[in-house]
């Protein structure tokens, strides 16, 4: 059965931009899914989002006949276009003006009020968008401009040495190329790939071995030990294999993979290719939250120097290794940092997480073995072939190992984010971040983000280790330290978080696709003084369902820091 | 998920699969490699109340109507996907799985019209479920039904998004790929490309996805105007089996007959040939035509 397309057709500059994505025309008759079709559609199906990407950048949104041309290039079903170009909030399919401003409305931004942003004038649109990772610039927008050369029209991105205070302290290990020029020179003049070098003169058992040694685990909100993960991938039966770097970092209040990737770009494309090597991967992706525009272009260039100098590329570094690293553009989903919901949005089709198992290092992307992991994950692993594992489990806990990045943000002096080693209080890193503002007092703090929970002012000797957080019934999650002062509105900060999630449900399974939504109304009418009989134990039970029963992390912890709020600071009272 | 795997056509020959001994509501049982653990709880007549999982279709994992506690797990589990394990300990009626049917069926019965979705009434009482709680002022995917074609209607306040119409049209049987699901989370729904109307579509009227919809938000629109006019009764409803006269592939037909009049055409889903699939002709040529 050959594919029905409607009878529609892009305009010149869609054209013009489907053509720099997908190439010259060529065409398409001929090409039935019985002669081989759906194998060419299979392997060409990852260029959707880009394609769809290009059609936004051009003329700033998706048209019917941009989307049409893209369905006969690619030979993918109008209708399924459509559901993945609806699944993203960055990618809408009515006419639009060129420029948007993403104002954030998300829990830091809002601490003064819900912003209002700039008004919109001709030419120009105001979205109130979820967290955009800027949260120690609140408030904070984003502009974004489509036209003939999108990418640059940007603004409002700043570098990321403003947002680490800590910037130059010699103690630092993450963060201690940051301020430094994201070139290849100075990557080289300060000690970048002298791991690379080591990994590959010891062998990919070995590093392997290392890294399981430094007991390092992930830190993507899973705090899964990476050394296992990556020897899972390694011993897969021999074929293709897959590496991604989750910079998805959509978790609001998180911002640190953020400043990594603009300040320090080749540390991620190096320990990318050092966990190519280890689990023998030839292909990795880097998949980009596309509100990252700064550090798009950061990348794309660190890339190309890297594929120049022979960092990247059919032998890297003259070894007999060979790999190489794509960006691919989110295109404004949360879901899609989940490990599977990254998969299929790679993929070209709707960001729904996959049921597990199997899980990803076993059927991953294109189902393959893959290897996802936080691009915070990958960075550790410089000190830790640099060092030696032992050395690098040495620092720290024993339980929690190296130093960690924390992203403090709302009531604090100085916001941005902090690198110490693991086993200090969340005391110790408020005093750090210069404390509360003058005459303020803590009222909350949220840990993990809006899947994490609240602590209370009580809790505040809690040391931020994965043993201590669990033991507290709590998460570290992405590293979000956000702060509430006693003058904060914790009903509205509530009223944010099940937004959030109702905004951000994939929809795939009901205890989150309308439990989510339940919630919401809920919060909304216990906050704003709405209460009806059984309200509290209606939202209870929506909570425990969607712990429960939901398909993935999203619906499961969405009920978190609301249960939590009720529970430890006694916000219904 | 078996099934479908090992009756697909072209399929090599599969190495005989491996017994697994699990244990299910305290009984110890043995299933084969590749089973589902649904698989295993009807051949032992436990019943498990699922509204996504069509037994004709790979399952689609998305009500969690059928979720089921597995020791060790930290969620409950999925029954109608979940293959088997050795030594897994199956409780498919606990405190937890329970609540979830419960709250599973409460969140779909106070947003989407289930009044024509079978054995939904008795499962809300066996699980006392009460969609009512929330109140009357929550939001629903109430909406008009879409009648933009002669043979079937498409009433999407009766859809719980269970995929199964679109895995139908798509790649697991039909081929045609006329619909998708749209959009995100409570916003989510089938469509066609650009929210249009089935006639501007790759719609073939095969009815499909009439057939797999275990909600009746597919429609054909017989019974969808003799609902409306009252005149609908199942009960005055005799069936005839055939062979569709069309063509020569010999698909059978379910004839639904009512006061001497052909109502419906359905195919068995256990047909050899069709699996509950027809094409416009068997589906809809004789209730057209009368
Ligand atoms: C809804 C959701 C969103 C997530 N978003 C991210 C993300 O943006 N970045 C990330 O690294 N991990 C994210 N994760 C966690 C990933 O699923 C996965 O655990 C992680 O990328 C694994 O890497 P790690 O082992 O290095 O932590 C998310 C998980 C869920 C459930
Ligand atoms: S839990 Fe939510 S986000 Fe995850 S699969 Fe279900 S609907 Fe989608
Ligand atoms: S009638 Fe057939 S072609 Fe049309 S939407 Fe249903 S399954 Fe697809
Ligand atoms: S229309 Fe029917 S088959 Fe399709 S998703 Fe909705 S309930 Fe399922
Ligand atoms: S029947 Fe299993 S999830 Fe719907």
């Amino acid at each position: 059965m050959d594919l029905r397309f409607p009878d529609l057709d892009p305009s010149p500059e869609e054209l013009e931009a489907l053509q720099s994505v997908l190439g010259p025309a060529t065409p398409t008759e001929g090409w039935t899914r019985e002669q081989g079709g759906p194998h060419r559609a299979a392997a060409v199906r990852h260029l959707l989002l880009p394609a769809l990407h290009a059609l936004v950048d051009r003329v700033g949104f998706v048209s019917e006949g941009g989307l049409t041309e893209i369905c006969r290039r690619l030979d993918v079903p109008p209708a399924e276009a459509y559901g993945v170009a609806t699944f993203y909030s960055m990618l809408p399919v009515d006419p639009v003006p060129l420029t948007t401003v993403y104002v954030c409305e998300d829990l830091a931004c809002r601490r003064g009020g819900v912003p209002t942003g700039p008004a919109a004038e001709p030419g120009t649109r105001v979205v109130h968008a979820p967290c955009i990772g800027l949260c120690e610039q609140a408030p904070a927008s984003l502009t974004v401009r489509s036209g003939p050369k999108p990418h640059h029209g940007i603004a409002s991105m700043p570098p990321a040495n403003g947002s680490v205070p800590q910037m130059g302290d010699p103690s630092l290990v993450l963060l201690r190329r940051i301020g430094t020029p994201p070139t290849l020179d100075s990557y080289l003049d300060n000690g970048g790939y002298v791991a690379l070098r080591r990994a590959l003169d010891i062998g990919p058992a070995a590093v392997i071995d290392e890294v399981t040694a430094s007991r390092l685990v992930g830190r993507g909100g899973a705090a899964f030990p990476t050394g296992r993960k990556w020897a899972a991938v390694a011993s897969q039966p021999a074929g293709p294999r897959f590496i991604v770097a989750n910079a998805d970092e959509s978790e609001p209040g998180t911002f640190k993979d953020r400043v990594l990737l603009e300040g320090d770009p080749f540390a991620l494309v190096e320990s990318m290719t050092i966990a190519a090597f280890a689990v023998g991967a030839e292909r990795g992706y880097l998949y980009l939250r596309d509100e990252y525009r700064s550090a798009l272009g950061t990348l794309e260039a660190a890339l190309a120097s890297a594929r120049s100098a022979g960092f990247l590329g059919t032998a890297v570094l003259g070894s007999p290794l060979a790999f190489d690293i794509e960006i691919v553009r989110g295109a404004g989903a949360y879901i899609c940092g989940e490990e599977t919901a990254i998969f299929n949005s790679i993929e070209g089709h709707r960001g729904e997480p996959r049921s597990k198992p199997p899980y990803p290092v076993e059927v991953g992307l294109f189902g393959r073995p893959t290897l996802v992991n936080n691009v915070e994950t990958f960075v550790n692993v410089l000190p830790i072939l640099e060092q030696g594992g032992n050395a690098f489990a040495g620092i720290g806990t024993g339980v929690s190992t190296g130093t960690k990045l924390f992203c403090l943000s709302g009531a604090v002096r100085n916001p941005g984010v902090y690198e110490v080693p693991f086993g200090g209080t969340l005391e110790e890193l408020i005093e750090r971040a210069g404390g509360l503002p003058d005459g303020r007092e803590l009222q909350a703090v949220l840990l993990g983000g809006a899947a994490g929970s609240f602590v209370t002012p009580a809790q505040v000797n809690l040391p931020l280790t994965f043993e201590a957080t669990r033991a507290a019934g709590v998460s570290l999650g992405s590293g979000v330290v956000m702060l509430f002062d006693d003058t904060d509105d914790l009903g509205d900060a509530l009223r944010r978080i099940s937004a959030f999630f109702r905004h951000e449900s994939c929809g795939q399974c009901v205890p989150c696709r309308v439990g989510t939504v339940r919630q919401d109304e809920l919060v909304t009418r216990l906050t704003l003084g709405r209460r009806r009989d059984g309200d509290e134990q209606l939202l209870r039970d929506v909570g425990q369902a969607m712990r429960d029963a939901s398909i993935c992390g999203l619906g499961q912890t969405a009920w978190n820091a609301i249960e939590s709020a009720i529970d430890h600071l006694g916000v219904l009272q | 998920m078996s099934d479908v795997r090992t009756s697909a056509p072209g399929t090599p020959v599969a190495p005989p699969r491996r017994k697994v001994t699990l244990t299910v509501d305290g009984t110890e049982t043995v299933a084969r490699e590749g089973d589902t653990i649904l698989s295993v709880c009807r051949s032992l007549g436990i019943d498990v109340p699922t509204l996504c999982y069509g037994d004709t279709l790979e399952p689609a994992n998305a009500c969690r109507l059928c979720m089921v506690e597995v020791e060790g797990a930290r969620v409950l589990v999925p029954s109608c996907s979940r293959e088997v394990e050795p030594d897994m300990n199956v409780t498919t009626d606990s405190a937890r799985t329970r609540h979830a049917r419960r709250m599973v069926l409460e969140l779909l019965g106070s947003s989407v019209d289930l009044s024509t979705t079978p054995r939904v009434e008795a499962w809300m009482a066996e699980f006392g479920a009460d969609p009512t709680r929330f109140g009357a002022d929550v939001a629903t995917v109430a909406q008009p039904a879409k009648v933009d074609n002669n043979l079937y209607v498409r009433d999407y306040a009766k859809c719980i998004l269970c995929y199964q119409c679109v895995d139908a049209c798509g790649e697991q049987f039909q081929n045609t790929f006329a619909i998708s699901v749209a959009g995100r989370g409570f916003d989510a729904r089938i469509a066609v490309e650009f929210d249009a109307a089935l006639p501007d579509s790759a719609c073939v009227y095969c009815g499909n996805c009439i057939a797999v919809c275990p909600t009746g938000a597919l429609m054909p629109s017989t019974e969808f105007d003799m609902r409306a006019d009252g005149t609908w009764d199942v009960s005055r409803q005799s069936e005839t089996t055939t062979v569709c006269p069309y063509c020569g592939v010999g698909c059978n037909l379910t004839l639904h007959v009512q006061d001497n009049r052909i109502v419906k055409v359905t195919s068995p889903n256990d047909h050899s040939i069709t699996s509950g699939n027809l094409c416009v002709k068997g589906r809809f040529g004789f209730t057209h035509v009368q």
